[in-house]
């Protein structure tokens, strides 16, 4: 996130896009909804009608995967009816010549039949959000789960941009990430490209750097693969060996049975947990590791805060720090490193390579942690990024971009769009909150969220079982009829094995990030005899 | 020059619109509160925060009432503690209070209370127990014990006014009082997303957790603060642990980001760590396909040997891994480390992509 969670309490105007708060960050949506009731204006879209519409001036329900044509028809009306931040786009950005000559292109009457939304609506947005400054815009999944979704991002930039409100208070670009630590595992450099404190691992300085501190005589310098592409190369025989540290793969990929297929296709298979999962079964050795609160050590959150995590209970039998597993096996590797623990190694290795952390070591992590850029150890930490549109690059960069369509669109054979995400009770594969006392008491199983439309459609009644098929799968799953759906969307989640949405899911992937396109595919639904 | 006021006939400074509490807390006094829930519209339902404010016709309540210029205000004096023992008195008779066996013995603000009033018997008949609906506790994760509510309206105000979930409010009038979910249904039926803000606010013993009854004493556990596992909000908890074991978890008071708020993972997931299905030895899988128990040395020795036999055959590059995203930071950091350092290979990624 470019700004903060304390931002929200107090931001005027909320832009909120492919983002279910109230389940997928309960608690930061609690500021979102404080914030409305003081008289903030709250601005969804989003292809559902989320629990916080029930707060929103605007509900925006676009079509699954129309983002970006909605966006440019947005900064089209910005840019034709002179709305936008001409200041800041002159001062503080590069490329709006060619941002305007693409934008131009998306009227609304273009956008419109993309997208869903009438061409006055989208008019009628465009005029919402230049009608207050600064504006929050917050994203999560909904639009980074797409083959198009570095566009996605690069969008929302754009429009934030265009109305000058990214490097201010309760503004900004503010992608609210999912794991506890996604923000962290980047940041420490577990990506095929970057040494930790993003440094490049194709610069000849940096790995220099990195040589010299870990005793080695050289680094490879090439990027190395993304996850699909080292799951992929598990079938051609590339990658012969694959470690998977706390991943149930086997659940939170898609298309389950061909990732079922890579896993049992690898020649040797190292799985580091702390449960037995459906990929550990295609393990050749387990490793037991320490769980939360059994290990002292750091999480990094959405906002770049990094926060301490404590020990207070001993990990069960043999189970082993992961540091220690990762140390333990350089060891026998020919390597003997000296930190021994998550405190030495923070404060003795990390915060000395990564130039943005060297200012935070354990000693002034007692309180609130510390959000990072935070270069020295008098610095007090940085809520916002970007302050006054200063850019790490000089100028923020405008980017033309193109709608595409999802890769796979309904058609007569599968004529419905299949949605996912994640509800409230659970998390992810239910690895931990499954084994919760009570946690399964409120949400005990999966259900296929589809309109009553739909439902009165097909015969299908509230809770009667009905069979849902894709071009990769099919599963056997209660319908719930809700109006959070509108008709010809299927929402479902991945936390239940045998009714796991990724046994549906399409394995196409943004050709830059290689995430994959969760968020749509086409299926069909039936109702059982 | 800030306004002032006198307390206790010290001159004190306030800012314009401050309520005589928090500029007495300003000026180091400490008013007792049962039913103030910072930053919501105060109810005024407890009484027990009333102050003397000279020439006012009868006592104030100090949580809701603003201070003005030149305001003499009086917290310790008799009046001031008569009435408040009194209203005191009175709570302790509208249920049953019987502290050794409830949950909040040794934290409630009612028994501190008492207690501070020195009073040991009641001086108001009880309420009749066939008058007290019964305890509500068909959900997994909260008892609402209604023999120990005093109608603060605490719970109501976190529930409308903080996590704005609206499944709580003030049901029916006069001695029927309780606090109802919509159509008085159980919480399991209701708009409750099990949150649990309403029992982190409730002062007294009528709101509990369930998983954690009878398992300790406030004074029994060490109250450790920690990161929320979950979801990349990054909430702080307070982990109140007995004997090595986690036995509930709270939110940190006025920490960031959360500021004293949890959701229904952060608050109520915690138990998995002690699940019997925890990996608990290294497993190495047997040529019939059975896993079988090794040590330590076995397994790493076998994971480095097939390692560089890959290496020295294929080359690093045939080498992959994914870290988690769960995990610390330091474990990302000794993952990458080990990919690049001692494998030689930038095959090293981690799940950002789901
Ligand atoms: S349950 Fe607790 S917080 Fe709610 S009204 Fe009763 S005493 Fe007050
Ligand atoms: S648990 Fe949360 S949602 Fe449920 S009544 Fe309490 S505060 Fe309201
Ligand atoms: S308590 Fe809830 S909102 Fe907060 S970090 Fe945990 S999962 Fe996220
Ligand atoms: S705290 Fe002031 S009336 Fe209850």
């Amino acid at each position: 996130m470019t700004n903060s969670f304390a931002d929200y309490a107090k931001a005027k105007l909320f832009i909120l896009i492919g983002t279910n708060m109230t389940e997928a960050h309960p608690v930061a949506s609690t500021f979102v909804k404080d914030a409305a009731l003081n008289g903030a204006k709250l601005i969804v879209i989003d292809p559902r009608r989320t629990d916080l519409v029930d707060f929103a001036d605007m509900h925006v329900q676009l079509k699954v995967g129309s983002d970006v044509a909605l966006i440019n028809a947005l900064m089209n009306v910005l840019i034709t009816e002179n709305l936008y931040d001409k200041k800041y786009v002159e001062s503080c950005t590069e490329g709006f010549e060619e941002l305007k000559k693409k934008v131009m292109e998306y009227t609304p009457e273009k956008a419109a039949p993309i997208s869903g939304i009438p061409a006055d609506t989208i008019r009628e947005l465009a005029r919402k959000m230049a009608s207050i400054k600064p504006a929050m815009l917050m994203y999560t999944l909904g639009i980074t789960e797409h083959i198009c979704g570095v566009n996605n991002v690069m969008s929302c930039a754009n429009l934030q941009m265009l109305l000058g409100n990214v490097g201010v208070e309760c503004g900004g670009v503010n992608p609210q990430r999912g794991q506890n630590n996604v923000q962290g595992a980047c940041d420490m450099g577990a990506l095929p490209n970057v040494f930790p404190g993003y440094q490049q691992v194709a610069n000849a300085d940096a790995r220099a750097k990195f040589e010299k501190a870990w005793n080695v005589k050289s680094l490879p310098d090439k990027p190395g693969m993304m996850m699909p592409t080292m799951m992929k190369n598990l079938t051609t025989g590339k990658v012969k060996a694959f470690y998977v540290f706390g991943e149930n793969l086997a659940n939170t990929e898609p298309d389950i049975k061909h990732v079922e297929h890579e896993l049992q296709s690898a020649e040797f298979l190292v799985c580091q947990d702390i449960f037995p999962t459906e990929t550990t079964r295609f393990a050749h050795v387990i490793l037991p590791a320490a769980a939360w609160s059994e290990d002292d050590g750091t999480f990094a959150s959405s906002e770049r805060r990094v926060n301490r995590v404590r020990k207070v209970s001993v990990p069960p039998g043999d189970a082993k720090p992961n540091w220690w597993i990762f140390k333990e096996l350089a060891k026998k590797m020919g390597h003997e490193w000296t930190s021994n623990s998550a405190q030495e190694i923070w404060d003795n290795e990390l915060s000395v390579l990564a130039p943005s952390m060297a200012g935070i070591k354990y000693s002034r992590l007692e309180g609130d942690g510390l959000q990072w850029p935070c270069p020295t150890a008098d610095h007090p930490g940085t809520p916002t990024l970007h302050k006054d549109g200063k850019f790490t690059r000089g100028l923020g960069m405008l980017k033309a971009i193109d709608y595409i369509p999802p890769a796979e669109v309904p058609d007569k054979e599968y004529p419905f769009v299949l949605s996912t995400g994640r509800r409230l009770y659970h998390y992810h594969t239910r690895t931990q909150t499954g084994r919760c006392a009570g946690i399964n008491d409120l949400l005990g199983e999966e259900t296929a969220d589809i309109s009553p439309a739909d439902a009165t459609a097909k015969g299908i009644v509230d809770g009667e079982k009905i069979l849902v098929k894709s071009r990769r799968g099919k599963v056997e799953v209660k319908a719930r009829v809700t109006d959070q759906v509108p008709e010809g969307l299927v929402w479902m989640a991945f936390h239940f094995r045998e009714t796991c949405a990724n046994w549906l899911t399409n394995p196409v992937y943004d050709p830059t990030t290689q995430t994959a396109e969760y968020k749509a595919c086409a299926v069909e639904i039936e109702k059982l005899k | 020059m800030a306004d002032t006021f006198l307390l206790n006939g010290k001159e004190t400074p306030f800012k314009a619109g401050q309520m005589i509490l928090e500029a007495a807390k300003g000026g180091g006094i400490e008013i007792p509160t049962l039913c103030y829930l910072k930053g919501s519209t105060p109810t005024g339902a407890c009484r027990v925060c009333c102050v003397e404010v000279k020439g006012a016709r009868s006592l104030v309540a100090a949580c809701s009432t603003p201070v003005s210029p030149g305001m003499e205000v009086s917290t310790d004096s008799e009046i001031v503690h008569r009435a408040r023992k009194l209203n005191v008195e009175l709570l302790l008779s509208s249920g049953k209070h019987s502290c050794i066996a409830c949950e909040a013995n040794g934290n409630c603000r009612l028994q501190d209370l008492a207690y501070f009033y020195k009073i040991t018997d009641l001086k108001f008949k009880e309420k009749e127990i066939s008058d007290i609906p019964p305890t509500e506790d068909e959900n997994p994760f909260i008892i609402r014990d209604f023999s120990r509510c005093i109608l603060c309206g605490k719970c109501v105000q976190a529930c409308n006014e903080v996590v704005v979930n609206r499944a709580i409010s003030q049901g029916y009038r006069g001695k029927n009082s309780k606090i109802v979910t919509g159509g008085d249904s159980p919480y399991n039926d209701s708009e409750c997303v099990f949150c649990g803000q309403c029992v982190q606010v409730c002062p007294v013993g009528a709101l509990t957790e369930k998983k954690a009854k009878g398992l300790g004493r406030p004074w029994e556990t060490q109250k450790i603060r920690t990161t929320c596992p979950y979801c990349g909000v990054g909430c702080q908890q307070l982990l109140h642990v007995k004997d090595g074991k986690i036995i509930k978890v709270t939110a940190v008071e006025d920490a960031q980001p959360n500021q004293g708020r949890l959701c229904v993972k952060g608050r109520f997931a915690y138990d998995f760590i002690y699940s019997e299905e925890r990996l608990k030895t290294p497993l190495i899988r047997e040529k019939n396909g059975e896993f079988r128990e090794a040590s330590w040395d076995e397994a790493l020795d076998l994971v480095a040997n097939k390692f560089k036999e890959i290496i020295k055959k294929d080359g690093p590059d045939a080498i992959a891994g994914v870290s988690c995203a769960r995990s610390i930071n330091e474990d990302s950091y000794q993952m990458q480390k080990l990919f690049r350092a001692v494998i030689g290979t930038n095959n090293i990624d981690h799940c950002a992509r789901t």
